[in-house]
Parts: structure tokens; C-alpha cells; sequence
């Protein structure tokens, strides 16, 4: 006697469950993380892509099966069977899918809060006027509010201004202005970011962040750092024949390595010391 | 010597004045039937300028460094590429071509509704895809890509950015005619006794369509003629250096480009409606949830746009509304999905061109459909917006889900369009040609999205040189699999195996016609069809000639499957 049809169906579907959470916890298509929030980026894609496995794989897997299962023998000149339609089946493939989706929504909202996404943006809190953050309406970006509390310490403010085709950064503590990005590892960043002329974009893969830098529009992206090294900053948005060579470098360094690279690059009468990274 | 008679006249049939023939072609016709296949072979050749376009992006990313075009010549190329390819090739297509041949049949009419206004829809098309291109010959094409985000194209060289406004709005203004005639068509022209639930599935998705096109492209026509105010005249609506603010013209933008998105696939969707249950044997499973998807999409579809913005300047409120509801797109299209897939389970299914192309859009769309529901989500795209990724996505909608589609339409109403059938082995060739290429030039690309590969970049990080040369020999094998289409196309036109009126067996109304159908579709009076999908044995009852013992001792139930 052969085995019934739905308990075949019953294993293949579990088989094919496991199988997807295992490519999305085994199979890794991410650059490094070097940001406290890559790590939780990462967890969303590792959900979103065992999700997407099993739908894909099982629609797939349906489809091949059809087609060879259900196949017109040559000299068959008949038809299937007159199924017009299931409406508890119907409501079926509906539910699920509004649940799975909700359940996604509901998901990616609380890793976009982890990030410090839904944190205010034009919330001028104590420690943001103390850095002296007199530079208006933020339109958009990640506030610094949120990963502040967290590593206890304020967050260093850079000014970014990008133009065509470069970026150029600004640190108004130290006074120094640099092409490439210097930041500490485990201290909070707030990037400042205006554009000269066209819209640009901020991106730096390995810190899955990415904020659009808009003439007229000030925007805000703050990130901590987790991991030393050099990564590339990448212009994500078309803004003219060198877009594709708008590109600069993050240095993420050990807190000391930086305070060494802040002293040697302030200029020469220092007043006072740079305060966030003497420690 | 003989007698010389005149040769014996006809006085029965005047002179017609238009052009008879293949010369109705080039004319000014009203025949919805002409009409249809101006639209389509006037799309076809724009096709072969994009993918030539495609062809030389494709070139240049052979190499990380920028040395096969100059960067200028680079930009006008894609933003090119997306202009033919959406407003010239698949809009046209997807919507002119195959709605005006088929939607007056489906209604039981005997043209559009609007005949005149229909052939000037389609005679804007010509005009402005060549004035669109001829921009790049006259001084510069624009350079600031298809969505013509300012302050960009306020600084690109003026007259290609204002040749591409007109040219646009040109081809909106044919959409919205279409629109207008599509809507009127359905909704009044019906054959008396021909209730609106008794329409076949194209029908609805062209209505739903148009209602997009109606109420959204005017959105773009004002915004365009905004932009090229603050072009020409130098106001400042979008211009940041005179007050203006440059986000707004990005929602405006996506207000009519993400409908722009379901304009595309909408009518994909009634196509394959259309191909399955012929090809399956099975009457279209859930007719009616298939409609109220539809209409679900059309109102979802208009209140998504702004997660083409998660890295622009939107609040986070804005970002989490528009995350919720583009997510639940995904609802109404997996219905039609899992709909399909009923449709097929139990037919009896003839694996020819146009079920092969019609399987593989379905694999293509869900693929992108995953890769969309993943974007909607504003933490993930965060990091993938603008990528490569992104190009990857939305090649695997509009390529592997529309232009597949189109080809699968073209292999099931050819038939009806010539009288003769299309060369099947060619045509099996075309399928695995196009499907291999298109995979192997379009999925490595979300890798490289997801690595650090922003889009719309002549030059790139040397560490993904490999992986784009493997995108490229996918699009070389794309490009080769249009050899055997033109070739079927061309040659069994004239030397194919008569096709018959209805080589399908199939029930909607334009195949109860001769093939091709004559001037005004019908001899005699329409055919009114209530069941378009009323295919199939009718549970427990049998054919006895095809019935083999074991279907006899299960009873004709399918054995619980």
C-alpha cells in the first residue's frame, strides 16, 4: 500500500522549513559588520531570508511539479478537472500570508527602533545643545539620542558636506576637516550631513547604514562603530558623470590610534584640548 | 483577331480609402486590431534600442575602471535604457498592444470605444520615442536617469533633460488616452447579456489599470512640466538654491512611478489569466478573488509610493506607514499566485512557449515579489537602497515578470494575429536562451547590492569584476535569444503551418473568429460567452475514451490530491 499523499505532503513541508531556516542561518551574503547595528541588521536578514527560501523553493518546487506531474500525454486531447475555485482555501492563502506579512512589518519596526530610527530627530535634549547643535531643522536620518544612552558617553559630531564629487568631513571640536572619515571604535557618531549641489547619498556597506545628504535639507545619521579597520563610503545616489567615483574611506580606529591621529591633525595652536577622545 | 474584353470589374465593392493590406500598418487606421499590432511592433523595435542600450551598460561594467564610454555619454545611455524600456517598450506593449487587440473582443464590441483617439494614442508613440532618442544625436540626452531627480537634472545639459520632459509627456498623454478608452470600452460597450463578472480576467486587470493611469499620470505630467519650468524659466519649485524643495518633487515623482510599477504587471497578470487555463485544460480557479485582488492592488498600489524614499528626506512616521502597506501588497498578488497555481494543479498541461514563458514569469515575479516585501521593510533598505540590488528587484518584476509575459502572448495569439503558428522548437530554444540569461545576468546582482555596488555607476570596487562579468555574459546570452524570436517571427509569417480559427481549443471570444479576425470581428452577430474559462470534466463525469482503470477505481476523484 503506498504511503498517503498527505503525510508525503506533510514531511515535505517540514523538510522544506528546515531547510529554509538552515540557509537562512548558514548562508551569509553580507559584507563584515563593523557597526553596533549591522549585528541586528543581520538578524532581519537571516529571518527575511529563510522566509523568503521556503516560499521561494516551495513555489518553485510546486511549479516544477506541475509541470511534469500534470503534463499532456501525446494523444491526450482531454481536459483537467472543472475546479472553479475553494473559497476556504482562498481564505487560507490569504491569512497566512497578511499574518506572515504583519508579523515581518511588526518585526522590522522593532530592529529599525533598535537602530534608533523612530527616535526624534529635532528633539534638542541636553547633550545635543551642549555640543553646540544650533544648525537647525533635521530632516531626516538616524538621531544620536538613542545610541547615546546606551554607551553612555555623547556622541562625536562630524560635519559632512558632500559635493560634486567628494565628501568632506568636519570635526568641529578638533577643527580639523578631512577627506577620509576618522571615528573611534565603541563611541556614538553623529554625522551632520548638508550637499553643496546635488543629492548625494552616505553609505558604508559594512555599517549597513546608507542616509541621503539633500541640498536644503540637513540630514542626520549617527552609528557606533564595533570593529577597527578601513571601509569604503560610497556615493549611492546619481549626482553626475563621476558619481561612480565618489568614493571615500572610514577609518575605524582603537580609541588611542584616534586621539593620535586628532593631535597630530589639529591645527597647530590648540586652544583646547579635543574633549571627547583625551582621556 | 480575338476580342479583347476589359477586364470584369467589381461594382460591388467600392475603393475602400484606407490603405488595404499590409500598408494598414503605416496608416492612420481605427481598426483596434491595427491599432493593437502597431502598438506591438512599434514597441518590439524600441525593445531592440533599449537592449542595445542595456547592451553597451552591460560593456562597460565589463571593467571596474569607466573606459568603454565617456561618463557623460554613460549616463545618457541609462537613463535612456529606463526610459525606452518602460514608457516605449513595456507600457506600450503590455497595455496598447495587446488591450486594444484584445479588450473589444473580450467585451463582444466591435472596436474601442473611441476609435479616432485611439489611433492618436498610438501616433504620439513614434514621434516621441524618436524624439526621445534623436536627443542624443542633437546635443546631449538627459543624464540624470529615468527619474529625473533634481537638483540633478536643474544642472545636466538643459535641452537633452527638456526633450526627455516633452517626450515623456507625450507618451503619458497616449497612456492616459488609452486609459480613458480601455475604461470606456469595459464599462459601456459590453454585449447586452454580458454581465461584468462573466468578463475574462484581462478585462478586470485593464480596467483596474487604467484607473491607475488616469488618476496617476496626470500627477507626473504636472510635475514634468514643474521641472522644466525650473529649467527653462529658472523658477525655483524644485530647486533648493532659489527656496524650492527637491524631496518634493520625489514624491511627486513616485506618486505616478509606483503605480507605474502595477501599470506594468497589472495586465501581465490578466495575460497569464488569459494563457493558463487554455494551456491547462482547467477553468481559472478562484475567479472571483482574483477580481477583488485586482482592485486591492489598485488602491494599495496608490498609497506606497514613498518607500522609494527611506533614505530620502521622509520622517520616521512616514517611513513606517509605507512600510506597512507596501508590505501588504504582497497579499492581493500572493493570491493571484496561489490562484495560478490551482489553475495548473490537476489540468492536463501542454508545456509549449507560451506555458514555459508563463511558469517561468511565475518563478521570476515571486522571486522579485520576496526580494520586495524584503525592500519594503525600512531597515533592510536601508542598506541595499540604490544598489544593485535594487536593480536586480525590479529587473526580476518588469523583465521576468512583464516582457516574459509579453513573449508568452506573443506565442499564444500569434495564431490569431497571422493565421499561422510560431516554430515550436524555435520557440523552446528562445524560452531556455532568454531564461538562462535572465538569471545569470540579474540574480548575482543582489549580491553585489547586498557587498557595497551602489547602481547607476560606470566604475566599481575591483573585488566585483567577476561577478559582473558573469551578469554580463547573461545579458550577451539575452541578447542572442531575441536571434531565434525574430527569426520564428519573421519566417512563419509567410511559411508557418496554417494555425486555424482556434488552434487552442480555447472558449474566449477572439478565437470564435476566423484568424485573422475581418474588419469588425465577427461575421454575423458577437458571440456572447459567460464562462471564458469553462474548460474541464465536470467532477464525476468521465470521458470514457480517456480514461485509464485506475481513474475508473478512484471514481474520477483526483486520488485526494
Amino acid at each position: 500500500m503506498p504511503i498517503p499523499a498527505t503525510i508525503l505532503t506533510l514531511l515535505a513541508g517540514m523538510a522544506l522549513v528546515l531547510a529554509g531556516l538552515w540557509v537562512g542561518q548558514n548562508v551569509n551574503l553580507l559584507p563584515l559588520d563593523a557597526s553596533a547595528n549591522a549585528p541586528v541588521y543581520d538578524e532581519l536578514f537571516k529571518v527575511l531570508f529563510s522566509i523568503g527560501t521556503i516560499l521561494f523553493v516551495g513555489i518553485t518546487g510546486l511549479i516544477l511539479f506541475s509541470l511534469v506531474r500534470f503534463r499532456r500525454r501525446s494523444g491526450d486531447r482531454t481536459d483537467g478537472l472543472a475546479i472553479e475555485g475553494n473559497l476556504p482555501l482562498e481564505i487560507l492563502w490569504t491569512a497566512i500570508p497578511a499574518i506572515v506579512v504583519l508579523f515581518v512589518g511588526i518585526y522590522s519596526y522593532d530592529i529599525y527602533d533598535r537602530m534608533g530610527g523612530m527616535t526624534p530627530l529635532n528633539d534638542h535634549s541636553a547633550h545635543v545643545m551642549a555640543a553646540g547643535d544650533d544648525r537647525g531643522r533635521t530632516w531626516a536620518g538616524i538621531s544620536p539620542a538613542a545610541i547615546d544612552a546606551e554607551a553612555g558617553t555623547a556622541a562625536l559630531p562630524i560635519d559632512v558636506t558632500a559635493m560634486q564629487f567628494a565628501f568632506i568631513f568636519h570635526y568641529p571640536d578638533a577643527d580639523i576637516t578631512s577627506g577620509e572619515l576618522h571615528v573611534p571604535v565603541g563611541q556614538p557618531v553623529a554625522l551632520h550631513m548638508k550637499a553643496n549641489d546635488v543629492i548625494h547619498a552616505f553609505w558604508v556597506p559594512q555599517f549597513r547604514l546608507k542616509q541621503d545628504v539633500i541640498p536644503g535639507q540637513p540630514t542626520l545619521l549617527s552609528f557606533t562603530a564595533t570593529r577597527p579597520g578601513r571601509y569604503p563610503i560610497v556615493c549611492a545616489e546619481l549626482c553626475g558623470p563621476y558619481h561612480g567615483g565618489m568614493r571615500s574611506t572610514v577609518v575605524v580606529d582603537e580609541p588611542d590610534t584616534f586621539a593620535d591621529w586628532v593631535a597630530k591633525n589639529s591645527p597647530a595652536p590648540t586652544p583646547a584640548t579635543p574633549t571627547p577622545v583625551q582621556s | 483577331m480575338t476580342l479583347s474584353l476589359s477586364p470584369p470589374t467589381t461594382p460591388s465593392a467600392p475603393q475602400p480609402l484606407q490603405p488595404q493590406g499590409w500598408l494598414r500598418y503605416l496608416s492612420f487606421s481605427t481598426d483596434h486590431k491595427v491599432i493593437g499590432l502597431q502598438y506591438l511592433v512599434c514597441g518590439f523595435l524600441f525593445y531592440l534600442v533599449g537592449g542595445a542600450l542595456a547592451g553597451a551598460i552591460r560593456t562597460e561594467l565589463l571593467t571596474p575602471i569607466s573606459d568603454f564610454l565617456p561618463r557623460e555619454t554613460y549616463n545618457e545611455i541609462l537613463t535612456l535604457h529606463g526610459t525606452v524600456m518602460i514608457f516605449l517598450w513595456i507600457v506600450p506593449v503590455v497595455n496598447g498592444a495587446f488591450g486594444n487587440y484584445l479588450i473589444p473582443f473580450y467585451v463582444g464590441a466591435r472596436d474601442m470605444a473611441f476609435p479616432r483617439l485611439n489611433a492618436v494614442a498610438f501616433w504620439l508613440i513614434p514621434p516621441a520615442g524618436l524624439l526621445l532618442i534623436s536627443s542624443y544625436f542633437i546635443g546631449s540626452a538627459a543624464q540624470s536617469g529615468w527619474t529625473a531627480y533634481p537638483p540633478l537634472s536643474l544642472t545636466t545639459p538643459a535641452t537633452g533633460q527638456v526633450l526627455w520632459i516633452l517626450s515623456v509627456l507625450l507618451l503619458g498623454g497616449s497612456s492616459i488616452f488609452g486609459g480613458i478608452n480601455f475604461i470606456a470600452t469595459i464599462l459601456k460597450l459590453r454585449r447586452p447579456g454580458l454581465k461584468l463578472m462573466q468578463l475574462p480576467m484581462y478585462c478586470w486587470a485593464m480596467l483596474g489599470t487604467s484607473i491607475l493611469v488616469v488618476l496617476s499620470t496626470p500627477v507626473l505630467a504636472g510635475t514634468l512640466v514643474l521641472l522644466s519650468f525650473d529649467i527653462i524659466a529658472h523658477t525655483g519649485f524644485f530647486n533648493p538654491a532659489l527656496g524650492g524643495n527637491a524631496v518634493v518633487y520625489q514624491h511627486l515623482f513616485w506618486f505616478y512611478s509606483h503605480p507605474a510599477v502595477y501599470i506594468m504587471v497589472l495586465p501581465a497578470f490578466g495575460l497569464v489569466s488569459e494563457i493558463l487555463p487554455i494551456h491547462a485544460r482547467k477553468p481559472l480557479f478562484g475567479y472571483t478573488t482574483m477580481v477583488y485582488s485586482i482592485m486591492g492592488i489598485v488602491f494599495l498600489g496608490l498609497i506606497v509610493w514613498a518607500h522609494h524614499m527611506f533614505t530620502s528626506g521622509t520622517p520616521p512616521w512616514m517611513r513606517l506607514f509605507f512600510t506597512i502597506a507596501t508590505a501588504f501588497i504582497a497579499v492581493p498578488t500572493g493570491i493571484k499566485f496561489f490562484n495560478w497555481l490551482a489553475t495548473l494543479w490537476g489540468g492536463k498541461l501542454a508545456l509549449n512557449s507560451a506555458m514555459l514563458f508563463s511558469c517561468a514569469f511565475i518563478v521570476n515575479f515571486v522571486f522579485g515579489g520576496i526580494t520586495g516585501v524584503a525592500l519594503a521593510q525600512v531597515p533592510f533598505d536601508i542598506h541595499v537602497h540604490d544598489t544593485y540590488f535594487v536593480v536586480a528587484h525590479f529587473h526580476y518584476i518588469v523583465y521576468g515578470g512583464t516582457v516574459f509575459v509579453i513573449f508568452a502572448s506573443v506565442y499564444h495569439w500569434y495564431p490569431k494575429f497571422t493565421g499561422r503558428m510560431l516554430n515550436e522548437p524555435l520557440g523552446r530554444i528562445h524560452f531556455l536562451l532568454t531564461f538562462v540569461g535572465f538569471n545569470l545576468c540579474f540574480a548575482p546582482q543582489h549580491w553585489l547590492g547586498l557587498n557595497g555596488m551602489p547602481r547607476r555607476v560606470a566604475e566599481y570596487d575591483p573585488q566585483f569584476q567577476l561577478i559582473n562579468q558573469l551578469s554580463s555574459v547573461g545579458a550577451l546570452l539575452m541578447a542572442i535569444s531575441t536571434l531565434p524570436f525574430l527569426i520564428n517571427v519573421l519566417h512563419s509569417a509567410f511559411k508557418g503551418t496554417i494555425a486555424g480559427d482556434n488552434p487552442w481549443n480555447a472558449l474566449t471570444p477572439e478565437w470564435l473568429t476566423s484568424s485573422p479576425p475581418p474588419v469588425e470581428n465577427w461575421i454575423g452577430e458577437a458571440p456572447l460567452v459567460t464562462e471564458p474559462y469553462g474548460y474541464g470534466l465536470k467532477p464525476g463525469e468521465l470521458d470514457l475514451a480517456a480514461t485509464s482503470g485506475r481513474q475508473l477505481w478512484s471514481s474520477g476523484k483526483p486520488d485526494n490530491r
